[in-house]
C-alpha cells in the first residue's frame, strides 16, 4: 500500500512535468499546425538559460527562472518572424523540414557553448524530502507541480477569456474571415508561437534543476511532448493537461508493476489504443464537418 | 582527448618507425546504425590500419561485422558487455574489462562491503543487461541474496518508479550501472525517497568528482568501481605513467572530471601503435597478428591480450586493472578496508 501510494505521488508529480510540456506544444503543433520539432530545444534553452542568469549573472533563483522564460519568448518570436513567416503559404512539410533544421542547430549550438558535460542547476529549495507517511517528496518537486499548475490555469485562460486569445483561436480556424474582422494575422502567428516556446522555456526552467541540464536532454521532451499532445487532442490544454497526467501515472504503475524494462512501451501503448479509437485524442470535441 | 595525449606523446618520441601517428574521428552519436556506417567509412575511405571505439557496447556489437567482412582489427577500450569477445570475431582485441571480470574483480570485498541483500538498476542496453547477469551470478556464488533487478531507459531522467519498487526489497545494497549523467540522476532521487542503501557503481565511467560536484550530499558514501585513479595515480601500477598523464590532462585544460574516461583513449592508442610497430608496416592484417604480441604498459596497467571466445575465430581480452574508490566527505578516498592496509 505504501509502494502504491508512493508510485500514485511519483507518477502525479511525472505527469505534471509532461503536462507543463505538452500545453505549449498543443498551441504550436494543434492551433499553428506547425510540426514543431525543436520544442524540446526550446525546454533546454530554459535549462541553460536558468544556468547563465544564476552562475554568470548571479541572479536570484525566480529571476533566473524569469529571464529564462523571456528568453525563450524572444527567441520563439524571432523563430517566427525570420523562418516561419516567409513559409506561411507552404506546406506542413515544408515548414516541418525547417522546424528539424531548428532542432539540429539549437541542439549543436548548445554542445558548442556549453560542452557535453551536464550542468547541475542550483536552487534554493531544501535537498531533504517532506515525508507524509509512506510517502516522500522533494519541496523542489512540489514547487514545480504548483507553478506547472499555475501556468497552466494562466493559458487557459489566456486562450479562453481574452481578446488576444480569442484573436488567436479564430486565426487558426479560418483566417480569412479573422483577417476580414480586422485581427492582425501576422501578430497572432509571432504572438502564439512565442507564448508556447515561453511555456516550454518554462519547463526547462523548472525541470532544469529536478533534473540536470545538457545538450540532447531537449529529444526526450519532445517525444513526450508530442506524446502528450496527441493523446489529448490537438490544440486542446486541458487535454494536454490530462494527457499529461495520465501518461505519467502510466509510466509509473507500468514501470512498477509490469516492468521497467518497458517503461516508456506502457506510454506508447496507451498512445496507440488511444489513436484507434478516439483518433482526434481522448479530449477532442467532436469535429465539425463543413 | 586521451587518443590525442597518446598520439602527440608517441610523435614527440619520433612516431612509429619514423612516421607520424595520425587520428581519423568518426562520431557515432551513440546510436548502433551509425557506428556500423562510421567502421564502414574509416575503412574504405580513410583506409586505417585500426580503429579504436566504441564507447557503448551496443554501437561496438553493431560495428563488428564490418571488421570481419574487411579485416581490419578494433581495439575495444570502453566497452564491457561480455559477447563482444565471445561471437567468434577474431578481429577484436579488448583493453576494458567484460562485466565478468569487473565482477569477479569485485568478489574479494564483497564481505568488507557488507553487501547481503544486492538490488540492481541498470541502463537498458548490452551492457547494463551484461552487468546484471555477471554481477549477479557473482553475488548468488558468493551467497547473496538478489533482489529486484531494474531497467531504465538511456535518456530517461525520472528513476523513482525504479526506485520505490527497489525500496521495497529491503535490501542493503543497490548495483548502478549506467553513465555518469544518470548516476547523478539517481543518487538524488534516491535520496528524495529516502533510499538508505550502500551504491556500488560498475563500468568504471561514473566519474566520482562529477558526482560529488552534481550529486552533493547524495553521492556521500558510495562506492565506484574505476579502473583509473587520478586522485592518486601514485596507486596505479606505473605511477610515472599515470601521474604525467593526469598532468598533460589538467596542462591542456581538460577538465578533471574526465580522466576516468580519458585514459582509455590514450591507453587504446597506445595499444594500437605498439601492434604497428611490432608488425613492422600498418597493413591491417599484419597489425591484427602483431596485436597477440604485443606487451605494454598504459595508465590503467599491463596490456597483454589472451584468447577469449568460440575455438579458431578467438577475441583478443587483456585483463585489466580494477580498483574501488569511496566518496567520503565530499573527496574521492580509498575504502577503509583498502586504506588501512
Amino acid at each position: 500500500m505504501a509502494e502504491l501510494l508512493q508510485h500514485l505521488v511519483n507518477g502525479l508529480v511525472l505527469g505534471g512535468t509532461y503536462a507543463l510540456l505538452g500545453i505549449g506544444l498543443t498551441l504550436i503543433f494543434g492551433l499553428m499546425n506547425v510540426v514543431n520539432f525543436a520544442h524540446g530545444e526550446f525546454y533546454t534553452l530554459g535549462a541553460y538559460a536558468t544556468f547563465a542568469a544564476l552562475g554568470l549573472a548571479g541572479a536570484h533563483f525566480f529571476v533566473a527562472v524569469l529571464a529564462a522564460i523571456a528568453c525563450g519568448t524572444a527567441l520563439g518570436a524571432l523563430c517566427e518572424l525570420v523562418l516561419l513567416r516567409p513559409l506561411r503559404a507552404e506546406s506542413i512539410d515544408t515548414t516541418m523540414l525547417v522546424m528539424i533544421g531548428v532542432w539540429i542547430a539549437m541542439q549543436n549550438g548548445e554542445l558548442l557553448i556549453w560542452g557535453g558535460v551536464a550542468k547541475s542547476i542550483p536552487h534554493p529549495f531544501p535537498t531533504a524530502p517532506l515525508v507524509l507517511g509512506p510517502v516522500s517528496i522533494a519541496p523542489l518537486r512540489v514547487f514545480v507541480l504548483v507553478l506547472a499548475a499555475g501556468l497552466i490555469v494562466t493559458a487557459y485562460l489566456l486562450i479562453h477569456t481574452t481578446r488576444l486569445g480569442t484573436a488567436m483561436r479564430a486565426t487558426f480556424q479560418d483566417r480569412d474571415t479573422a483577417a476580414l474582422m480586422g485581427v492582425r494575422i501576422g501578430r497572432m502567428h509571432t504572438a502564439t508561437f512565442a507564448f508556447g516556446s515561453g511555456l516550454a522555456a518554462a519547463a526547462g526552467a523548472l525541470l532544469g534543476p529536478v533534473f540536470l541540464a545538457y545538450p540532447s536532454m531537449g529529444d526526450l521532451a519532445s517525444l513526450k511532448a508530442f506524446s502528450v499532445v496527441i493523446l489529448g487532442g490537438l490544440g486542446n490544454l486541458p487535454g494536454a493537461t490530462l494527457g499529461g497526467l495520465l501518461l505519467g501515472v502510466a509510466e509509473e504503475f507500468g514501470a512498477g508493476y509490469v516492468s521497467s524494462g518497458y517503461r516508456d512501451a506502457v506510454g506508447f501503448v496507451i498512445i496507440i489504443v488511444v489513436l484507434l479509437f478516439r483518433p482526434a485524442g481522448l479530449f477532442a470535441r467532436s469535429e465539425r464537418i463543413g | 582527448m586521451g587518443a590525442e595525449i597518446a598520439r602527440d606523446w608517441i610523435n614527440a618520441r619520433g612516431g612509429v618507425d619514423g612516421r607520424k601517428v595520425e587520428l581519423r574521428i568518426e562520431d557515432n552519436k551513440s546510436d548502433p546504425k551509425e557506428a556500423a556506417s562510421a567502421a564502414e567509412k574509416l575503412i574504405v575511405r580513410d583506409q586505417v590500419p585500426a580503429i579504436m571505439g566504441a564507447w557503448g557496447s551496443s554501437m561496438t556489437l553493431a560495428a563488428m561485422p564490418k571488421l570481419e567482412e574487411y579485416g581490419v582489427p578494433m581495439v575495444v577500450e570502453t566497452s564491457s558487455a561480455a559477447t563482444i569477445t565471445k561471437r567468434g570475431n577474431p578481429w577484436i582485441f579488448r583493453i576494458s574489462p567484460p562485466s565478468e571480470m569487473e565482477a569477479l574483480g569485485l568478489e574479494q570485498y564483497v564481505d568488507r562491503l557488507g553487501v547481503r541483500r544486492a538490488d540492481f538498476l541498470a541502463v537498458n542496453t548490452d551492457w547494463g543487461r551484461g552487468a546484471i547477469s555477471a554481477f549477479g551470478d557473482m553475488l548468488k556464488k558468493k551467497g547473496v541474496a538478489v533482489g529486484a533487478a531494474e531497467y531504465m531507459e538511456q535518456a530517461a531522467t525520472d528513476m523513482n518508479a525504479q526506485l520505490t519498487k527497489i525500496k521495497g526489497t529491503g535490501g542493503d545494497t543497490l548495483f548502478l550501472t549506467t553513465a555518469v549523467e544518470q548516476i547523478t540522476l539517481v543518487m538524488k532521487q534516491a535520496q528524495e525517497q529516502r533510499l538508505e542503501r550502500k551504491i556500488v557503481t560498475t563500468g568504471g565511467s561514473s566519474s566520482p568528482t562529477q558526482l560529488i560536484k552534481q550529486a552533493g550530499a547524495a553521492a556521500e558514501g558510495s562506492y565506484h568501481i574505476v579502473f583509473f585513479m587520478p586522485w592518486f595515480p601514485e596507486a596505479m601500477p606505473d605511477g610515472k605513467l599515470a601521474r604525467a598523464f593526469v598532468d598533460e590532462w589538467g596542462k591542456r585544460g581538460h577538465p578533471f572530471e574526465g580522466l576516468t574516461e580519458g585514459f582509455r583513449g590514450h591507453d587504446g592508442i597506445a595499444t594500437i601503435a605498439e601492434a604497428i610497430r611490432v608488425a613492422g608496416r600498418d597493413e591491417p592484417k599484419a597489425v591484427r597478428d602483431a596485436l597477440w604480441r604485443v606487451s605494454l604498459v598504459g595508465v590503467n596497467g599491463p596490456i597483454k591480450f589472451e584468447k577469449d571466445g568460440p575455438a579458431g575465430k578467438e577475441s583478443g581480452q587483456s585483463k585489466p586493472s580494477i580498483f574501488v574508490v569511496q566518496i567520503r566527505d565530499g573527496k574521492v578516498a580509498l575504502p577503509d578496508f583498502l586504506a588501512k592496509k
